[in-house]
């Protein structure tokens, strides 16, 4: 694809990420401010590749506690069992749930995956000045920042139940060490979908069409 | 008004440079480049956003203060409000969760209605409240983590779960969250912070300094 006008730092503008006002930052001033609301201008995120890589590591080595500790223990009388976010979405299943299985299965373990992989994939696509498919790489990240904030239900879920079902002896829900792991994973991809620049992916692209 | 006498517009996914142009009510602007949405024309934003972050306010105090789901298993039961939840589970160990769950379903939605009726109160009566920016600037940093609706599912999970076992007694908060759920992307949908920043401009415009 061709890369259809000007961007706006080739021509030294910087547009305020809060308040979207179009300005061009004199040389004096530093650091630049936004002249309407006083936000600090980038022409591009600071760092926006190093922290992104820095979130993304930390979440790939917390998803394997996540996924492989228990996330959720739950005694009665006469049972007790320890799930890990699999396992409790078998049990779902099997109980008769299949609908809530799968809405469990995609927010835990589709999602962040999803997330982390596409993540990788920008960044190196990025680091490696690539325009291949950029349209379809940018509606991965749309998809990224618009679903990610969904992988928060399993911790509200523990969160009800580990509070509700204290039923002195008869019935106990407790909420496992996978979850701390499992919501620092959540926390941590969202900002690393925050501090990552898309901007970043279509400067190789005006580079290539010789336009700037 | 003339092409080249409207206010520049740069794509915040793409960089490309653009020019504003005038919008049907209703309608977005979005990129021509990567399709990003630019901005967008909300008629009569400000009234709407008000009405509904009024009612919404009201509703998230019914849903923190009465129990969102109460259980019976022969005869013993529990039921608790959503603080007390983030409070048996912080008193559990489990601190991290805790936090997450009182920032994201508590914290986050309380200041986000706290700062929008203090932004959209004063412009209803034609005032311009005093802090504008750095608001306007907590507000789209907060954003994200304001989970009330990824909480109502977890809710409906929940009783899901539980129904198997117990008998469950819905709780008043349980509706309330559901309308919150509702009221609040509403809200989102009708708040239009574009709107916020002309208001201003045209404040300023009649100052000389």
């Amino acid at each position: 694809m061709e890369w259809p006008g000007r961007s706006a730092a080739s021509l030294g503008y910087c547009s305020c990420h809060v308040c979207s006002l179009v300005s061009r930052p004199q040389a004096d001033e530093y650091p630049p401010r936004c002249p309407r609301c006083g936000t600090r201008l980038h022409l591009r995120y600071p760092d926006s590749l190093q922290r992104c890589w820095a979130l993304l590591i930390a979440s790939y080595i917390l998803y394997i506690p996540a996924n492989l500790m228990t996330m959720m223990e739950t005694g009665t009388l006469i049972s007790y069992r320890k799930d890990t976010i699999m396992s409790g979405v078998i049990h779902l299943w099997q109980s008769g749930n299949p609908g809530i299985a799968v809405i469990v299965f995609v927010a835990s373990i589709l999602v962040p995956l999803f997330k982390l992989l596409v993540l990788t994939l920008l960044l190196l696509s990025v680091r490696r000045g690539s325009t291949w498919k950029i349209r379809t790489r940018i509606q991965l990240y749309r998809i990224v920042e618009l679903v990610g904030r969904w992988s928060m239900l399993d911790i509200f879920v523990l969160t009800i139940l580990a509070a509700l079902v204290q039923i002195q002896t008869m019935a106990t829900v407790r909420a496992g060490t996978a979850s701390i792991a499992f919501g620092m994973v959540v926390v941590l991809t969202m900002f690393a979908a925050m501090v990552f620049d898309p901007r970043l992916m279509w400067d190789p692209l005006r580079k290539r069409t010789g336009h700037e | 008004m003339n092409v080249q006498q409207r206010p520049l517009i740069a794509c915040p996914q793409c960089d490309l440079l653009l020019r504003e142009i005038e919008l049907p009510p209703n309608g977005a602007a979005c990129c021509c480049c990567c399709g990003a949405t630019l901005y967008r024309n909300r008629p009569d934003s400000i009234n709407r956003s008000l009405a509904l972050a009024l009612a919404a306010a009201l509703f998230y105090g019914i849903a923190n203060t009465f129990p969102i789901i109460g259980i019976n298993l022969q005869g013993s039961g529990n039921a608790v409000t959503l603080l007390q939840a983030v409070h048996d589970l912080w008193n559990q160990g489990m601190h991290l969760v805790a936090s997450l769950t009182f920032i994201t379903s508590i914290l986050v939605p309380a200041l986000e209605l706290g700062l929008l009726l203090y932004l959209l109160l004063p412009l209803y009566l034609g005032k311009v409240p005093v802090g504008v920016s750095p608001i306007m600037r907590l507000l789209q940093a907060i954003k994200p983590w304001g989970m009330v609706e990824v909480f109502m599912l977890g809710v409906l999970v929940s009783l899901v779960k539980l129904v198997q076992d117990f008998r469950i007694i819905p709780g008043v908060a349980l509706w309330s969250f559901g309308i919150l759920t509702l009221l609040l992307a509403a809200l989102a949908s009708s708040f239009n912070p574009r709107d916020i920043w002309l208001q201003l401009d045209k404040d300023r415009d009649g100052v000389i300094d």
